[in-house]
């Protein structure tokens, strides 16, 4: 059976030239970047590299990079780090109800320690509110982090706007660009971004490695304590050959990012126009073309998310849903009941998330199973039977 | 989610879907806005259950453990079939998850509603074997 992966949103796999950049740090270089000698220079040599090519792609300065363990961990350090580093200046934190659980969470458990946090509302196809967000900032406003774009539905956030307002209220402005990179062209100064989250295995680099951008003069506190890697800011040996796969990754994934949307997305409307055309009562959850290009998210009225992808898993096809019954918890995702979407349409989401290696024929054959996954489902459900009886009994 | 073979045989080839047009008694618990709704049909002959059908909205769980439990109690009397816990459809499928573990329970339950509901046309006088059953409670769909 031929497998179909459609998760990229969840994670990515290296691929053979990352892979070929990495492959000599592990046995041949393998010298502590902060030894003096040779070994150790040319570890730091290459990690430098990569250090240039993270610049590059956001257009900013390679000593305004740092290089982290995960996404989680740039968004923890930006948020709770810049939270305590002004908190002469304020205790009130702005973002998102939409954000990744690294950031709502961080934003939660800053709640406890004494901080107020606004998570701004958004409308019905998951864009943040900017007037909300200009009535949001007070004086004693700390920090804005929103999203670049979020992960379940794919809405891309008027990010340069954030920028603009943030910066006319005196403002930091972080933005965990996480599901970005690679789909959404970035120039750190001309957007003013203070801070940007970024994770290396959501762009064919490796597990375990991220990154985070902080302006110059930019200073949230420490979060890792210990030895003096990245200038003192983030203590613990680095990762070299995960930093050289992220490095070399987003050389990569940003080299021609107008050709990559245009190639992706494509296999993505061919997607969206045939489940919505082939399969009744669905409906396509995000924005229409506000829009990560690998992003697919439907919802399927009468059925359940998890018997969706159990159901695919089984035809070998992987894909993601923001139901309850995926996540271990009672309630659906909450992006999708952000965006108004009642509960049990919520459960019935399924997120198909692309990279540029799938192709149509892989989302006909995609399309293909899920009719007949769906059209299983539905037959088993009571849902579905009520609403045809429903339907009947109007006609008649 | 790790599921057993157990739980994906009875997810990909579930038993004794459908309904039972008249039938002795209707069990509907869950609600949408959850994520799972499990009805269940029975047919009772003589105090035993002759026939039993399903129809479940929900996660391979719910839908596996709907199948089983309708399997299990299918030609037992009324009594045994009350015997039936979520503990033991469960087990009858190799264990679930413990996130999952919801999703018995609402088995047990559905079960227990369609008796109830058998048993409730008995003491009105109402011979369920010709009687049309009752829907019951409409399922509200947004």
């Amino acid at each position: 059976m031929e497998r179909i992966y459609m998760d990229n949103a969840a994670t990515t796999r290296v691929t053979e030239p990352v892979m070929a950049a990495m492959q000599p740090y592990f046995c041949e270089v393998f010298g502590n970047p902060m030894s003096i000698h040779g070994f150790g220079r040319e570890a730091r040599k290459a990690v430098e590299n990569a250090r240039r090519q993270v610049a590059d792609a956001l257009k900013a300065d390679p000593s305004e990079i740092y290089f982290t363990g995960c996404g989680t961990e740039s968004d923890n350090w930006a948020v709770r780090g810049t939270a305590y580093a002004q908190i002469r200046k304020g205790k009130h934190l702005i973002t998102s109800a939409i954000e990744h659980h690294a950031i709502i969470h961080t934003c939660a458990q800053l709640e406890k320690e004494g901080f107020e946090v606004t998570y701004l509302p958004v409308d019905e196809f998951g864009v943040v509110d900017l007037v909300a967000l200009e009535k949001a900032i007070r004086p004693d406003t700390t920090l804005i982090s929103i999203m670049s774009a979020n992960n379940e539905v794919g809405t891309i956030q008027p990010i340069e706007e954030i920028g603009r307002i943030a910066k006319a209220h005196n403002v930091l402005f972080h933005t965990d660009a996480v599901q970005a990179i690679g789909s959404v062209e970035f120039d750190v100064k001309k957007m003013n971004i203070d801070m940007l989250s970024m994770s290396g295995h959501k762009f064919h680099a490796p597990k375990g490695v991220g990154a985070l951008y902080i302006r110059k003069g930019v200073r949230p506190q420490r979060l890792i304590h210990g030895g003096e890697q990245e200038r003192g800011q983030r203590a613990g040996t680095e990762n070299v050959a995960s930093i050289i796969g992220l490095g070399k990754a987003i050389e990569i994934a940003t080299a021609n990012i107008p050709r990559h949307n245009a190639e992706v997305s494509a296999v993505r409307d061919r997607l969206i126009d045939r489940i919505l055309r082939e399969i009744p009562y669905t409906r396509l959850n995000g924005h229409r073309t506000q829009r990560l290009p690998g992003n697919c998210n439907i919802s399927f009225e009468f059925i359940e998310g998890e018997s969706m992808l159990l159901g695919l898993d089984l035809k070998g096809i992987a894909a993601s849903t923001g139901s309850a019954c995926a996540s271990g918890s009672l309630d659906p995702s909450h992006v999708l009941l952000a965006m108004g979407l009642p509960h049990e349409i919520a459960h019935g989401s399924l997120r198909l998330s692309l990279c540029e290696e799938n192709t149509l024929e892989q989302a006909d054959k995609v399309v293909d199973a899920l009719i007949e996954v769906v059209n299983r489902l539905r037959s088993l459900s009571p849902l579905y039977d009520d609403f045809i009886a429903a339907q009947k009994a109007n006609k008649a | 989610m790790n599921y057993t073979e157990q739980v994906m045989d009875h997810f990909m080839n579930p038993r004794n879907v459908g309904e039972i047009e008249n039938a002795s008694g209707v069990g509907t618990v869950g609600n949408a806005k959850c994520g799972d709704i499990m009805k269940i049909y029975i047919k009772v002959k003589d105090n035993i259950i002759e026939d039993v059908k399903f129809k479940t909205f929900g996660c391979g769980a719910a839908i596996a453990t709907s199948s089983k439990a309708t399997e299990m109690v299918k030609g037992m009397t009324i009594d045994e079939a009350l015997t039936v816990t979520n503990k033991m459809v469960a087990e009858a499928l190799g264990g679930l998850p413990p996130v999952k573990i919801h999703c018995s329970v609402l088995a047990e339950e559905a079960l227990r509603a369609a008796i109830q509901d058998y048993k409730d046309k008995l003491a009105r006088g109402e011979n369920p074997d010709e009687v049309p059953s009752v829907e019951p409670e409409e399922i509200q769909y947004v």
